[in-house]
């Protein structure tokens, strides 16, 4: 049985050393590179890891500005057949309800008739994990998250760990289904400088607004219910006394202060 | 399209796992009732699964006036699609103005599936809550890794929907004599309407629930330097009655589990007296330990972030300051 395979990838930000500009009172993202979410490329790994197992198509899509375009190429370098960009000015400033939305229909647009959907677990750079389970729920079908390893895949399902609080949860379900990853299920083989060059060349299909049917009310910001009403760099909560002396005096100090305060 | 007026009250979803009555749960409840109290509203706890209806009186005890109780064989073990369409069901009947889950494995994973099909607004994992005078929950939760905090609300569409990270919010002491309503809800689910199974919970072998349980804990950073350095932890731990955890450099070193990893990435801890040993205090780290009680660092650098977001510091090596809390401690108890 050959899988239809897509993989949900996004751009981040390579550091998270990112600073608020005091004018603006937006992120300064100026100078910072960006580059794939980890957790995606274990995705996009586990896609062509299933791929070679199984037989079958991998598409990535990634829903950012043209620069996204990189982390395309990177996907089709390590084994991707076809890589989808879907941008549109109208798409800025969407919250994960709308880009659940919008993923959802480029999928449908795409290529109606796949087996699985692979994300990271979530993004490094807002840590939601939200954008997989609500284009599961769009397109009506399972969802597996947090998952550790795939078990198996045969006759129309798909057995997987899925790491919660205590342990894992090994649950089956039948196929279409979307699974969020973590970066425990594979290694990631980095592409070779061919492979690298190849997708250099590739050309890239993109998707738009109009192209997914979409009014622009209904998507980015203003088809967006959440609304980010502050940004702030937190603040240390106290400054330590700190206790001097060679090593026994500054614990001796310590031991008193904590006796002091009734903690011990 | 949803209109303000008629959504009214706050809704803790009620997170039995395996059994058990999440912590978490009993967190949102505190925070639910200063939220409710302060905006005129009422808390209502939804409680789905089976057998589950003896953890109501707790509930109650912690802050709900109300209490739904929706038993049903197909919600014995946790499945999203099911627990999704009797939510939906809930708060179709409901109505509540703010929906609250714990940003656990369930939460995370039910919450977006359910904001999805009701169309509404969804924050992950805040680590704060605050309620306005017009009754606007504002969330807060990091981002880039702790970095940034942002502040998120839903000003229009209902309910307001939030998954708040665990231990980041007090546990309420229990008061038995609170009355509340309970209300047992028929919710009509089929099993078999969806193909999915959970086959087994496969335990893990050493509980890190200690962890987040304990009062005392000792967290070894790269200013360990070994194994063994690291390893001095144990026996002060066992002095103190300690849990002891790892940043994630520790864990990278291969000095500790992964499962014992505290920051963003790990877990969040709010012990009453923690120690950090040879932590920097990266943000990525702090974030997972600021309501702790009391913290005390020991670090080699004086201008070391960690300092910042302690009460009590040592300027020293971390392992030697272990090794003489060791001595001190011993004489003491």
């Amino acid at each position: 049985m050959s899988l239809n395979i897509f993989v949900c990838i996004k751009q981040v930000p390579d550091t998270m050393e990112v600073r608020i500009n005091p004018k603006t009172n937006n992120l300064d993202r100026e100078g910072i590179e960006c580059v794939m979410n980890p957790y995606d490329k274990h995705a996009i790994q586990e896609a062509i890891n299933l791929k070679a197992e199984h037989g079958g198509k991998v598409t990535a899509i990634t829903m950012g500005p043209p620069s996204a375009n990189a982390i395309l190429r990177e996907a089709v370098a390590m084994g991707a057949d076809e890589a989808y960009l879907v941008s549109d000015r109208a798409f800025a400033g969407a919250d994960t309800l709308v880009t659940s939305h919008v993923l959802m229909r480029a999928v449908e647009k795409i290529d109606k008739d796949f087996d699985l959907i692979l994300c990271g677990k979530q993004a490094v750079d807002a840590d939601t994990g939200q954008v997989g389970p609500g284009m599961a729920e769009r397109l009506g079908i399972a969802q597996l998250t947090f998952v550790d390893e795939i078990m198996a895949v045969n006759d129309g399902k798909i057995t997987v760990k899925r790491h919660v609080e205590n342990g894992h949860e090994v649950v089956e379900t039948a196929m279409p289904a979307l699974m969020t990853v973590t970066d425990k299920l594979n290694e990631v083989k980095y592409p070779n400088p061919l492979s690298i060059m190849k997708a250099a060349r590739r050309e890239l299909k993109s998707l738009c607004c109009d192209d997914l049917c979409f009014c622009t009310s209904e998507v980015g910001q203003s088809g967006s219910p959440t609304v980010v009403s502050r940004l702030y760099t937190p603040t240390p909560r106290s400054k330590a006394v700190i206790f001097d002396g060679d090593g026994a005096t500054a614990v001796s100090k310590l031991v008193e202060a904590l006796k002091q305060n009734k903690v011990i | 399209m949803s209109t303000e007026k008629q959504y009214k009250d706050i809704m803790v979803f009620s997170e039995v796992r395996d059994g058990e009555l999440q912590e978490v749960t009993l967190e949102l409840l505190g925070k639910a009732r200063d939220m409710a109290d302060a905006s005129g509203q009422r808390v209502c706890a939804l409680l789905p699964g089976r057998g589950v209806s003896s953890y109501a009186d707790t509930l109650i005890a912690c802050g709900a006036d109300k209490v739904i109780v929706v038993e049903s064989n197909v919600l014995e073990k946790y499945r999203n699609r099911y627990y999704a369409d009797m939510l939906e069901g809930v708060v179709e009947k409901y109505k509540p103005s703010i929906l609250l889950f714990g940003a656990t494995s369930t939460g995370r994973d039910l919450a977006p599936r359910l904001a999805n099909r009701i169309k509404t607004g969804l924050s992950a994992d805040c680590i704060n809550l605050e309620i306005d005078s017009e009754g606007i929950l504002i969330q807060t939760k990091p981002s880039f890794g702790g970095n940034i905090m942002v502040e998120i609300t839903c000003p229009e569409k209902r309910p307001q929907m939030a998954t708040v990270r665990p231990k980041v919010l007090k546990t309420p002491e229990e008061d038995a004599s609170r009355e509340g309503e309970v209300i047992r809800e028929e919710i009509s689910l089929e099993e078999g309407k969806y193909l999915t199974r959970v086959i087994e919970l496969l335990k893990d072998a050493k509980s890190d629930q200690g962890l987040e349980k304990a009062e005392i804990v000792l967290i070894g950073g790269r200013g360990m330097q070994t194994k063994e350095n690291f390893d001095e932890l144990y026996k002060l731990a066992d002095i103190l009655g300690a849990s002891v955890g790892g940043t994630r450099p520790a864990v990278r070193e291969g000095w500790i589990e992964e499962s014992l990893q505290i920051g963003q990435s790990g877990k969040t801890i709010a012990p009453k007296l923690i120690f950090n040993f040879g932590v920097s205090g990266a943000v990525q780290y702090t974030v997972g330990v600021q309501n702790a009680d009391m913290s005390i660092s020991v670090n080699k650098d004086a201008g070391a972030a960690i300092f910042n977001y302690s009460d009590y510091g040592i300027v020293g090596d971390a392992s030697e300051v272990v090794g003489i809390l060791i001595e001190q401690f011993k004489q003491l108890m």
